[in-house]
């Protein structure tokens, strides 16, 4: 790869040396500030391992943690391998309906997590419609609905990693393969899958760190099995001992420093993929491929739709179980909520800004880490920062939040309680599935590209501007939405950030929820889903109209 | 083309941005309070109308959560507070903020004549009570029909072998419901037959919630036959037509108070006062009447329906700062005891 000039490597320098600034203002200072209570009593004076000592020192410790291995370990040995079949259906078949399995793909990160809750506890809780299919004294509360629930709710992110990781693939490898008469079989082993290699490790790592840090669904489905998540809300919001919290928080960054390394090892696994003289593979019909791929994307389909349909039915009906009449009434949320329909016009504008904000920031970053040719430490900094935020459990992350803006020394405390705040929470929080996008889309790409524009002389961001964006589009469009619909969805962080006039939507459904709203609350979250699927649905029909205009892929 | 497709998105949104409302105009000359308050949902707009018309020169900005995300919040604030006024929150929290010295000092206008466990202990007073809420059990009548579930009016009936893995209960250390259960149940058996009662009710509990308000929601929807909860908890699902019954147990019930208390430091001080000075007047009193049934101030009558007459003597004697300070010492032991120890039935 050729030198870039001078004057653009330090552009290139300073560019990231902002995106570290970033990083570290949005996410290194803040949990820095929440991590160093785990040495500190409440007045912030230090007192070493105090409370280390006395967590580990609770025989209960063990117990979660070992809860939280195991079910995480299933959940990712269940999800992996059904995103990566329907991921393959989406960019290796001729499936019929691919963009609309796209959307439904998103489904579990389109609603709030409560609406999948809610659904399973109506389809197999003790009076569900669906209970006689779990075995003779079986619960949905405790280890299987948590694996359950959190199959569903990591599925989307490990099927957006594997699809954009077979997204691309160059024809010439596949007929080469096939000029030497290699059989299905051994195409998918020696072509395909070591091309996904990448892509396979970054989903196990984003679906296991997912699985453990996540409370939501342990909360509410999880019964008492306890979990080293469930620790930190016991802490934090039942106790407020931020101290021990931040103990619990430190110990459940380990998966993700593990992932870190497991990400820095596939990556010197994979060469480019697609190199400037690609074609680009489409794949022909065949029947024995497409058919068995179809039947597994429509059972998977079938069963996200079941999720959403039993959410929307029961935003329709007086008082499940007990009043089955319907009614639209549950959609009248200034009967419940004191900002009503407002507070999703706060939400429209937080998880638009932060798609805006977050998109090209994420996509230039990890342009810049993989292809800046920047030496020193500011990668190393800037590729562990990105990763991290996905292993800090959202509560963690809003309270660290607090501690760091809302400092009297802080001059960036002008955006607490804003907007703004809200933002920049939200791009941190959801930064890491979408760098591993970009990252994935970005490695696929031939270095070529960045050599040829070095002999022209062309700056190195024209020949981003002008080559590796319009390629990368599509993956592009997946972060932005990705973004969005995050945006539109969370609850864990925000909910220590929003001011008076700031309340998000997403809250107000765990609000409503908690009021004993059940029926408002599965309305609110089928609103805010109503929204981030016409956003996919919006970005499906871009993406048709990038590739080349409507005609039907063939 | 998807350039220009991108702009066009981003001038709507920044116009979106740009037109968001930031308070209602003509603001500027009252002073805005902002208010952290754990009140229902429902409560809100009434509560804000009565502040309203009685100082006119204020306006109230509510922040409402859940009891524990406001006291996390509000610890996370120490450094700089951000509410000028806590009005409807857990009197433990309050108990709380207070020895993080985060509460102003301030004895409002007639706040002696407050009921006396009904209001901080210190002179000048750092909180005052407003109304309180009790312990009870909501029992689902259309599963008590159903699995034949006798009808509990004392918490000893709980241990009834007939409602085994029946009953839903709050964790103690994971919500304030949960905890003041128990420290009633410690304040009127004592606290070794406590825990004795604790140890039998272990063998009929279905699931320990990390939610104080789950057991009562998924009690009406007939997930658990039985849910322990606080009262106030049954009237909106009894509304939407719940076939729940709220039972307040005979055999003393533990409570919470919701009271009011001025951050230290606000730069509202004198309107944050002035509200604080409202929270207790009889008009003020009236209002919190109308959702609960023990109100601080004694003579003031609640206008709410539906409690037995006798309702103020089920009331646990609760000291509620020596229960705080107990809390740590408690919450250990029932988490040695009872967390995880066994798979949910």
């Amino acid at each position: 790869m050729a030198e870039p000039r001078l004057n653009d490597s330090t552009l290139l320098r300073l560019c990231l040396g902002f995106a570290a600034l970033l990083l570290a203002a949005g996410l290194a200072a803040p949990l820095g500030l929440m991590l160093a209570r785990a040495f500190q009593d409440i007045d912030g004076n230090f007192v070493g391992l105090v409370h280390f000592r006395a967590y580990f020192g609770s025989p209960a410790l063990l117990l979660p943690a070992w809860n939280s291995l195991w079910t995480s370990a299933v959940t990712t040995a269940i999800v992996l391998p059904l995103a990566f079949t329907f991921a393959y259906g989406m960019t290796r078949s001729r499936l019929p309906g691919r963009a609309v399995f796209r959307a439904i793909m998103l489904i579990p990160i389109l609603a709030p997590s409560l609406l999948p809750a809610l659904s399973l506890i109506y389809l197999f809780g003790n009076q569900g419609l669906l209970r006689v299919l779990l075995p003779e004294g079986g619960s949905i509360y405790g280890p299987t609905g948590i694996i359950v629930a959190q199959c569903i709710y990591t599925f989307p992110h490990a099927a957006m990693i594997l699809s954009v990781a077979l997204g691309m693939a160059d024809a010439r490898l596949f007929e080469a393969a096939e000029t030497l008469k290699a059989g299905h079989w051994r195409i998918f082993r020696d072509v395909t899958l070591p091309a996904a290699r990448y892509g396979l490790v970054s989903a196990s790592v984003v679906v296991f760190t997912l699985a453990v840090t996540d409370f939501g669904i342990p909360k509410v489905i999880g019964g008492q099995f306890p979990v080293l998540a469930t620790d930190v809300y016991r802490q934090v919001i039942g106790q407020q001992n931020f101290s021990m919290g931040a103990v619990v928080a430190i110990i459940l960054l380990l998966p993700a420093i593990f992932g870190f390394f497991a990400e820095r090892w596939a990556q010197r696994l994979q060469a480019a993929g697609i190199s400037g003289r690609a074609v680009l593979y489409r794949p022909k019909r065949r029947a024995a491929r497409d058919l068995p791929l179809l039947a597994a994307c429509l059972a998977i389909a079938l069963v996200l739709l079941s999720i959403v349909g039993m959410a929307i039915w029961g935003s329709l009906i007086r008082f499940w179980p007990y009043n089955m009449a319907l009614t639209t009434a549950n959609y009248d949320f200034s009967s419940f909520d004191a900002q009503g329909w407002g507070s999703l016009w706060t939400s429209l504008t937080m998880a638009g800004l932060t798609a805006l904000v977050g998109t090209p920031l994420v996509f230039w970053v990890a342009y810049l880490l993989e292809r800046g040719g920047v030496s020193g430490w500011l990668p190393g900094f800037v590729r562990v920062a990105a990763i991290a935020p996905l292993a800090v459990p959202g509560l963690v992350l809003g309270l660290a939040y607090i501690l760091f803006f809302n400092h009297p020394a802080n001059p960036l405390g002008f955006i607490y309680g804003t907007v703004a705040i809200l933002v920049l929470n939200c791009v941190i929080h959801f930064y890491t599935v979408a760098h591993l996008t970009a990252v994935t889309a970005i490695r696929q790409l031939d270095p070529e590209f960045e050599a040829v524009g070095a002999s022209l002389r062309v700056p190195r961001w024209r020949t981003f501007l002008r080559v590796i964006v319009p390629i990368s589009l599509p993956a592009i469009l997946d972060i932005a939405v990705y973004l969005f619909v995050n945006a539109m969805a969370t609850v864990s962080a925000v909910v220590f950030l929003y001011g008076p006039d700031t309340k998000p939507a997403s809250v107000a459904v765990v609000h409503m929820d908690e009021a004993g709203q059940v029926a408002s609350a599965a309305a609110m979250a089928c609103v805010i889903l109503a929204i981030t699927a016409s956003a996919k649905l919006l970005q499906l029909g871009a993406s048709r109209l990038l590739s080349g205009g409507w005609r039907p892929a063939h | 083309m998807p350039c220009r497709l991108l702009a066009a998105a981003g001038a709507l949104l920044l116009g979106a941005f740009v037109s968001t409302p930031l308070g209602p105009a003509g603001a500027q000359q009252r002073t805005r309070l902002t208010v952290y308050t754990a009140i229902e949902n429902e409560q809100l707009q009434p509560f804000k109308a009565a502040a309203e018309a009685a100082l006119r020169d204020i306006e109230i900005a509510w922040v409402r959560d859940s009891t524990g995300v406001i006291t996390a919040r509000l610890v996370a604030e120490r450094a700089q507070p951000r509410a000028d006024v806590i009005w409807g929150l857990s009197a433990f929290s309050l108990l709380g903020l207070e020895a993080l010295d985060m509460l102003e000092p301030f004895t409002p206008n007639g706040a002696e004549i407050l009921r006396p466990n009904m209001r901080s202990d210190r002179s000048p007073m750092t909180w005052t009570g407003m109304d309180a809420f009790v312990a009870a059990i909501c029992y689902n009548t259309a599963v008590a029909r159903q699995r034949n579930l006798p009808r509990p009016s004392t918490w000893t009936d709980l241990l009834n072998p007939a409602l085994r893995g029946q009953i839903a209960m709050p964790n103690p250390s994971s919500s304030g419901t949960g905890f003041l259960t128990v420290a009633g149940w410690m304040a009127t058996m004592g606290e070794q037959p406590a825990w004795t009662f604790m140890n039998g009710l272990h063998e009929n509990i279905q699931v320990y919630t990390h939610s104080g308000s789950a057991p009562c929601n998924n009690a009406a929807r007939g997930e658990y036959g039985l849910g322990i909860s606080l009262d106030m908890r049954a009237v909106t699902l009894r509304n939407q037509g719940a076939p729940i019954e709220i039972i307040v147990p005979t055999d003393g019930v533990g409570f919470d108070l919701e009271a009011t208390a001025i951050l230290r430091g606000t730069r509202n001080l004198a309107a944050a006062r002035r509200l604080a000075g409202f929270a207790v007047t009889r008009a003020a009193m009236e209002l919190y009447g109308r959702y609960y049934a023990i109100l601080a101030l004694p003579d003031v009558a609640p206008a709410v329906q539906g409690y037995p007459a006798d309702f103020e003597q089920r009331l646990a004697t609760i000291n509620i700062r020596e229960m705080g300070a107990q809390r740590d010492r408690i919450l250990a032991e029932w988490t040695r005891r009872f967390d995880g120890k066994s798979a949910p039935r």
